[in-house]
């Protein structure tokens, strides 16, 4: 009986196709019936299992005409954050329920380009907004793991690339796309036993996302290893036109440059992230993550980022202040939901489609980015902000002088059960603090897995890299996975 | 200095005024996106995914925009700022797809320059004046709005929307309406010598937001209306007056004015409050992220300085020096298509002084009478010079070259070719004229009696008949000369 | 810098957000505590500190005068623009009847 396709990664759908083991059309069918049978899940708003067919026969015909591309045979999963041309995009939001784009982003037109398919669109916080996909108009995703207590407690897969996140673990696809604007990448990676990287800010276009924070917002891949995370962002980066903020630089061939060999590296382990009264189990996979990189020859050197703790709040200044702005655009007026009460004039209609159209969340941070930006507000709330960016970038500078890459945890917990959280969104928050720093300094950042805590959920490690270093985040990453040996995946149960 | 002031019942009043332009910056392309920027196209063909604000989509700037208004920027003399960012400017309107303007707030492209407005006794500014101008700042224009379509509904039209504009702004400078026309007949001439906006204000290439105020001669300023989009120069000089006289009326009622947003009504020559700007006065700017800062290197502002023509003041400074009469120099340089055409005619070899006579009086004057535009003369500059050649060289007299213009205009033939053919050469032969001059003397022998008896004045009759009896075509020097001889 | 229920409706009638009084009630002390929350970053010695204007070091690209040069950000794509209009109109989007 042959392998279980899903259990493969893209590395080994890419060589297996490649090698004639078994038919792209194959790989799709299996993935097909996976997100099919998962609805339980609820990880897809969108299922396309004829564009994941009509990508895996083209694959096919172009093994058999000698015209494979990177991606051939390779199914993926995208965010419902990037617009598909031809496909419902909705930013998991009531909003742009409905909403057909005629345009392709460009980092989704860049994998169809690189011959993957796509098997759905792929459910997340509103707006991306979130950190644990309890937010989207279409429902919670529900993480595939459980708890080893007993209890069936439904968990968060974390967000807001929650629906990426559980569909790569439940083995509904092979990799996916999400977006990271304040650890929407590496937060659910961590929550649900993958890896995932952010990318240097401007690596991948932002041409055809759904904006949430301009400034921070960078797409990022989702999968199984450190290997398939490169060889998917090498497909999803570089220079595009369309973006004024975009990177004009050559892409690296991240995969094929991969090594584990840290042997004259320094990695830095920032002192403020130690927390007071954190989990023990998360300070016991960090130090653990020390000796495996102290093992793949790394030396460990103590570092200072002074300015953490600012961080978060002036994370909750700058992405509502921009979202506010970046949001506005939904208006009833040119696409999505209009709410037209009889009689409303043009600004009640605003109102009106506004009020139904954002959850409570989103309207939440319009609101504090309305008030930040607003007469009178805007140099103590928003400039002050800014200027506390720049002290945590120059943290990150300094830092960067005496050692190559900094290690720490992604978040400060494992997964949390859905609905502990929501009732006080302040607390929901302060999950992101170690993966907002680096998303407020636009560095290259990555989750592996590198243990189970005592309840027999996933922890992530976190890699934080120098501006365009995306190869010494990914090879300590490497290092690491090499030497967690993390194999534990959720048992089935949807 | 102007006096212009409102007489109220409580005495003299001094209006103040300042001027925000929005000129349209030409370009063919939007400030942001790759769609068309011509005017009169079919509603929404000219708008991309970026125009209609569809989620995810991202501005890139154009660089013809940037260049444009640096251009305008010099020939202001303003401040050209190297370091400059784009913000955004945040309200809800149906012709603002994004929900924001992008526009520069806090650091426009441009900063202070001036320019000067000459005097114009008829309009009472009795002498040359600088108008301080404050910016220039880069800015997306919105849509259109039209409201009669439908009983119930209005059509939001994109075609404009992103399109680039420059927002001039002056200062509280102007204290007349003659003074306001003035300094915006300059700025258009200005904008368009440069060519960084074609100056129609019709089709709303240039449009002005008119600030006023009123006080006491001497007092502080006094609270401001702005009134919107004013697009004709007749119309902000109206909206001026209503604005000024209403403001008065309001506080010599004892009332106070408003800081508003008013609209003008073209029809009634009055402004009224624009009810859908009332809650709009907190934009919320803030930089936009999707754009970095806007950095200028040495060698795109060179190339902007080096394309820089020569400008109106320049221009007519350099006409007075050639000897033009000042009040000329002015009517040559007042439109671009003029000054160049003069400028042409200058290049074929016209003199300065007897070719700016010319144009203004023959040439505009034909014009006016064909009712048509300078650029579209029957008679081009080269050929100009070519006739007004002619006079100078003695070939014929200013009365046939009046005779061959008109020639020119209606066959398009050229001035030798017109004066060979017909014949129309003078003649500087002294034989001929002083035969001539006998047979006039011997026709006239009573005027030449009184002539002589001192009645000098008629010297005159007697060239004039001897020119006619030569069908105009002696030399008027010559027969001066031979005249004066002939009579003793 | 604690905000009221006025403060709370100004704010949501900025951003065209319809909400009750019992929504404005609630939101009143959520968004105190992120207020509260964020006010902290008051205490940065932020003196000759610049804002942050650009994250990864990157210059602003200008692009060239050329219509349509990519259909993807160029104009001529009326249906596009209009596909997803809730009240498409003879080429126009439709609006309720805005009065100036
Ligand atoms: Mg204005
Ligand atoms: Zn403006």
């Amino acid at each position: 009986m042959m392998t279980d396709l899903t259990n493969l990664t893209v590395a080994q759908i890419r060589d297996g196709h490649r090698a004639g083991d078994f038919s792209a059309v194959e790989v799709a069918e299996a993935f097909n019936a996976n997100v099919a049978a998962a609805k339980a899940l609820n990880a897809f708003i969108v299922e396309t299992p004829e564009q994941a067919l009509g990508a895996a026969k083209q694959a096919d015909a172009d093994r058999a005409a000698g015209t494979l591309k990177p991606l051939s045979g390779v199914p993926i999963g995208m965010k419902d954050l990037f617009a598909t041309k031809g496909v419902q995009t909705t930013a998991a939001s009531h909003m742009l329920e409905g909403f057909v784009p005629r345009y392709e982003s460009t980092v989704s037109q860049k994998l169809w380009d690189a011959g993957a398919g796509m098997l759905g669109k792929l459910n997340l916080d509103q707006f991306a907004m979130g950190s644990s996909n309890e937010t989207s108009f279409f429902g919670n995703v529900i993480s595939p793991w459980k708890r080893n207590d007993g209890g069936n407690a439904a968990l968060a897969p974390g967000g807001s690339s929650g629906g990426s996140s559980a569909a790569i673990a439940a083995r509904l696809c092979p990799a996916a796309t999400g977006t990271d604007t304040g650890g929407s990448i590496r937060q659910p990676a961590a929550f649900t036993g993958i890896s995932g990287i952010k990318p240097t800010y401007g690596r991948c276009s932002r041409w055809g996302i759904v904006a949430f924070a301009s400034s921070l917002d960078q797409a990022g891949p989702m999968a199984r290893d450190v290997r398939d995370c490169a060889i998917m962002l090498q497909n999803m980066a570089g220079f595009d036109p369309k973006d004024a903020t975009s990177l004009d630089l050559p892409v690296p061939d991240w995969e094929a440059a991969l090594s584990s060999d840290l042997k004259g590296k320094k990695v830095g382990i920032p002192r403020e992230y130690r927390l007071e009264g954190i989990d023990p189990d998360i300070d016991a996979m960090w130090d653990a993550g020390i000796a495996m990189l102290k093992d793949a020859g790394a030396e460990v050197v103590e570092i200072s980022l002074p300015h953490t703790k600012y961080a978060l709040p002036a994370y909750y200044i700058i992405a509502p202040a921009e979202a506010s702005s970046n949001l506005a655009r939904y208006d009833g007026v040119r696409y999505g939901l209009r709410d037209l009460p009889q009689g409303a004039g043009l600004q009640d209609m605003y109102a009106a489609t506004r009020a139904e159209g954002f959850g409570p969340e989103v309207k939440r941070r319009i609101m504090i980015g309305t008030y930040v930006l607003s007469a009178g507000f805007y140099d103590a709330y928003y400039t002050q902000a800014q200027k506390v960016r720049t002290l945590i970038s120059r943290d990150f500078s300094a830092a960067f002088e005496t050692c190559d890459v900094i290690l720490a945890p992604t978040a400060p917990s494992a997964a949390f059960g859905l609905g502990e959280k929501t009732a006080d969104p302040l607390s929901m928050y302060l999950n992101d603090v170690f993966a907002v720093p680096a998303s407020l300094a636009g560095l290259p950042a990555m989750s592996v897995p590198a243990a189970l805590n005592r309840e027999g959920l996933p922890l992530g490690l976190q890699i934080i890299g120098k501006a365009f270093d995306e190869q010494g985040v990914l090879n300590a990453g490497l290092a690491i996975e090499e030497r967690a040996g993390f194999t534990a995946r959720a048992e089935k149960w949807w | 200095m102007t006096d212009y002031r409102i007489k109220g019942e409580t005495g003299e009043w001094e209006v103040v005024i300042g001027l925000e332009v929005h000129a349209q910056v030409t370009s063919n392309a939007k400030l942001f996106s790759g769609a068309a920027t011509a005017f009169g196209a079919e509603p929404n063909t000219q708008v991309s995914l970026v125009d209609a604000a569809m989620p995810g989509m991202l501005p890139v700037p154009n660089r013809e925009c940037i260049r444009q208004a640096v251009r305008t920027g010099m020939a202001i003399d303003a401040q050209i700022n190297k370091w400059s960012r784009f913000d955004r400017k945040n309200y809800f309107y149906a012709d603002l797809p994004q929900g924001y303007q992008i526009s520069q707030l806090y650091h426009p492209l441009v900063g202070e320059g001036s320019l000067t407005i000459e005097a114009d006794e008829k309009a009472g500014i009795d002498e040359a004046k600088r108008i301080a101008i404050e910016r220039i700042h880069v800015e997306q224009d919105a849509g259109k709005l039209m409201h009669d379509q439908h009983p119930t509904m209005s059509f939001v039209d994109l075609n404009r929307s992103g399109v680039a504009l420059m927002e001039i702004v002056s200062k509280p400078d102007m204290r007349s309406p003659a003074e306001a026309g003035a300094y915006l007949r300059k700025l258009r001439a200005i904008l368009r010598y440069v060519g960084s906006c074609d100056g129609n204000m019709e089709e709303g290439s240039m449009r002005a937001d008119v600030n006023v105020s009123v006080r006491k001669p001497g007092e502080a300023l006094g609270t401001r209306t702005e009134t919107k989009n004013v697009n004709s120069v007749r119309f902000v000089m109206q909206a001026i007056e209503y604005e000024a006289k209403r403001q008065v009326e309001v506080l010599e009622s004892g009332g106070t004015v408003d800081q508003e947003t008013r609209l003008f009504n073209p029809d009634s020559g009055t402004t009224r409050t624009m009810r859908s700007k009332e809650d709009a006065h907190d934009y919320r700017y803030f930089p936009d992220p999707d754009l970095l800062p806007l950095e200028l290197d040495d060698a795109f502002l060179d190339e902007c300085r080096a394309s820089l023509p020569e400008l109106p003041d320049a221009k007519r400074a350099r006409y007075e020096a050639a000897g033009i009469s000042a009040y000329n120099a002015g009517v040559l340089t007042a439109e671009v298509e003029s000054a160049r055409w003069f400028d042409a005619l200058l290049d074929a070899g016209a003199e300065p002084k007897a070719a700016a006579n010319w144009m203004t009086s023959e040439l505009f004057g034909a014009l006016n009478r064909l009712g048509r535009e300078i650029a579209d003369s029957p008679v081009g500059p080269a050929q100009a010079a070519e006739l007004l050649g002619l006079v100078a060289d003695g070939t014929i007299s200013g009365s046939i070259a009046k005779q061959v213009f008109e020639i020119m205009l209606e066959t398009g033939d050229d001035a030798a070719e017109i004066v060979e053919d017909k014949g129309l050469r003078q003649t500087s032969d002294t034989g001929a004229i002083e035969a001539v001059i006998a047979e006039v003397l011997a026709k006239n022998p009573n005027q030449l009696e009184q002539y002589r008896g001192g009645k000098e004045a008629l010297f005159g009759f007697f060239v004039g008949q001897t020119m006619k009896a030569m069908q105009g075509k002696a030399n008027p020097q010559v027969v001066n000369e031979l005249l004066k001889k002939a009579l003793g | 810098m604690a905000i009221d229920q006025a403060t709370v409706k100004k704010i949501a009638s900025l951003a065209r957000i319809a909400i009750s009084d019992a929504e404005a009630a609630a939101m009143e002390g959520e968004l105190n505590n992120i207020l509260g929350w964020v006010e902290q970053l008051g205490e940065v010695d932020v003196s000759g500190v610049e804002p942050m204007t650009a994250v990864i070091p990157n210059t602003l690209r200008l692009r060239d005068d050329i219509v349509d040069a990519d259909p993807l950000t160029g104009g001529n794509r009326r249906d596009d623009v209009l596909a997803n209009a809730p009240e498409p109109q003879h080429g126009f989007f439709g609006v309720p009847k805005v009065i100036e």
